[in-house]
């Protein structure tokens, strides 16, 4: 019983693990292929000072920030009070 | 106010090179913050628990900043900081890409390593079956990494110290030696860790200071310093340039960083000091939040650098461009601030090398003499003895190494250190945490071939054949392999695992799933 509720859980969890891994993978492998590919669309300046490749830059950082934030989140409602009772079931039997 | 801050003369005379009163004063405070930590730590380091995981007291925020003060050396406080400086748009590629390995290391490795294991990531890919050939060949991926991550480390150090305080090389690496022993000796990794915490605040107090000081100039706006330094030395330093020449090259280097991270052993052994899983996770988040901003500030730093000091004084200093954030702060500060940074840059460089021998030490004395020698027969108190006897070994060996390698090319080797951890250490421990029908032989195999692999293309890598051996053309075209040899490792760790596949691996791994997630 706990195991199979146990397995549900992981599942969710890798599901949301490896779905942020390849979004993660997407984002800066896009910037690098935009690098070596996009030269000129990376080159323009939106306003004086700033560059499309300044802000993809720094937007892979805030990006980073912003998908490891959902990650705790996640982990926060939806991972930690399941696995809380799982263990407290576990502790009981 | 642009104008006038474009006229400011590049520093005409750097006391860079003379002993500095402020930057000795500071180092000297550094050490005995330091030791007093030490003093403190041994008296709380009785068992192996507290030798290698700090008796797992350390709160979530300090593993955090251990965490990220393990990560940020000088190479990336100096060496990103110049590279920005001298060649702009560039520069930048790095500072994301060194920090694009962490949420990879939160949402696959954290949680599962420290629930699974002890001290070490070789106690997660042990579980499989055969652990003691398994153990013998993580310990031999975390040695190798370490070992070249310590070369840098110490060649960058000498260099460095040389530079800024005017000691002599050996001399500085003879410091670095023993005050790091001590460390590692007396204060295991409660010290360790402690000796990181000072260290991470600093340099991220340090480079923020700088920051601001170079914004004031520029109306604390970063466009205005982005235009600054366009109008300066044109457009072409806010694109890209021909860094980035050969694309391929460009996605090794980022698959090395991006899941070399996830295999760094001295970074992997940090998880092991909280108390439990959801700490981990906690401490990697704010890792990250305090890497990301250290990185975005060298954006400033570096541009700053670019503007108020300029390349070309910047590389008379030194060819490397190391040299680009000192001189900024002189600038900026005046020698007593030069002091304060050059003094920043030493106890990183310190820590950092803490770190590793810890690590390297754990892989020699749990892993191969616990583990493999004893059979896990080992007392406590050998166990510890064992472990400070491979610490000073380690030591010993670092700063024989520094010398050997003095004044040779060593930048290669930290990407080298991320290329075997990403393609030796990374494929084995996921696909443990990962695949039901992993076996031993597999981890074997996979560590093995990604670790003789990664060298020998390095060795045939233009990096070696034309930069350091000064042959005519490369035998492989890349400067990082991980393109290639993170797959060989995976392909090699499953065909290998289902060749020896065996019925018994498989209930072994439903135990496993249920410890991955609710720990011992």
């Amino acid at each position: 019983m706990a195991d199979t509720a146990l397995q549900s859980l992981a599942k969710a969890r890798w599901r949301v693990a490896l779905t942020l891994t390849a979004a993660m993978i997407l984002l800066y492998f896009g910037f690098i292929a935009l690098i070596a590919f996009a030269k000129p669309l990376l080159a323009r300046q939106l306003v004086p000072g700033l560059t499309l490749g300044i802000l993809l830059g720094v937007l892979v950082i805030i990006v980073s920030w912003l998908l490891t934030w959902y990650y705790m989140r996640w982990t926060s409602k939806h991972y930690d009070p399941v696995l809380d009772q799982l263990k407290r079931n576990v502790t009981v039997r | 106010m642009i104008l006038l801050a474009l006229q400011v003369p590049a520093v005409p005379q750097s006391s860079i090179g003379q002993a500095n009163p402020v930057a000795i004063g500071c180092f000297l405070l550094f050490i005995s913050i330091t030791l007093g930590i030490t003093w403190w730590a041994a008296r709380r380091t009785r068992s192996t628990e507290d030798f290698y995981a700090a008796g797992r007291r350390i709160s979530p925020i300090q593993n955090g900043l251990a965490l990220a003060g393990d990560y940020m050396s000088a190479a990336s406080f100096l060496g990103i900081a110049g590279l920005v400086s001298t060649t702009g748009f560039d520069g930048l590629i790095y500072s994301t890409g060194w920090l694009v390995g962490w949420p990879v290391v939160l949402f696959l490795i954290a949680e599962p390593l420290r629930n699974l294991g002890k001290y070490t990531f070789a106690d997660v890919v042990a579980l499989n079956r055969r652990p003691g050939p398994v153990r013998l060949a993580a310990a031999t991926g975390t040695l190798a990494t370490v070992i070249f991550y310590l070369i840098a480390q110490m060649v960058g150090a000498g260099g460095l110290i040389k530079l800024m305080f005017g000691l002599s090389y050996e001399t500085a690496l003879i410091i670095v030696g023993i005050a790091m022993l001590a460390y590692v000796l007396f204060g295991g990794m409660l010290a360790t860790t402690w000796v990181q915490i000072v260290k991470a605040v600093l340099l991220l107090s340090g480079a923020f200071l700088l920051a601001i000081l170079v914004l004031s100039r520029f109306g604390m706006n970063p466009l205005t310093l982005f235009s600054a330094a366009a109008a300066q030395y044109g457009d072409g330093v806010l694109s890209p340039g021909k860094l980035v020449a050969n694309p391929l090259d460009a996605i090794s280097l980022g698959m090395a960083l991006m899941f070399g991270t996830a295999g760094l052993p001295h970074i992997l052994m940090r998880f092991y000091t909280v108390p439990d899983a959801p700490s981990a996770r906690r401490s990697v988040f704010y890792a990250t939040g305090l890497i990301g901003a250290f990185y975005l500030m060298t954006f400033i730093l570096g541009f700053g650098a670019m503007v108020l000091v300029g390349p070309d004084v910047i590389k008379s200093v030194d060819k490397g461009g190391n040299m680009a954030a000192p001189l900024l702060a002189e600038l900026l500060g005046g020698t007593p601030f030069l002091g304060f940074i050059a003094a920043v840059a030493f106890a990183t460089i310190l820590a950092v090398v803490a770190g590793l021998t810890l690590s390297g030490a754990a892989a020699l004395s749990h892993d191969i003499w616990v583990s493999v020698v004893r059979r896990g027969t080992a007392t406590q108190a050998e166990q510890l003895k064992v472990a400070r006897v491979a610490t000073i070994v380690l030591g010993i060996i670092a700063v024989l190494l520094g010398i050997t390698f003095k004044g040779q090319n060593v930048a290669f080797m930290v990407s080298l250190a991320f290329a075997i951890a990403a393609s030796a250490n990374f494929p084995a421990l996921i696909l443990t945490i990962f695949w039901r029908r992993m076996t031993g032989s597999g981890v074997v195999a996979s560590m093995v071939t990604g670790t003789v692999a990664t060298l020998t293309l390095i060795y045939l890598s233009p990096t070696v054949q034309v930069d350091i051996l000064h042959h005519e053309s490369p035998i492989f075209p890349l400067k990082n392999p991980a393109i290639i040899t993170i797959p060989l490792s995976f392909l090699v760790a499953i065909v290998v695992s289902l060749v020896t596949g065996q019925h018994d691996t498989e209930s072994g791994f439903d135990h496993r799933e249920t410890q991955m997630h609710l720990g011992h």
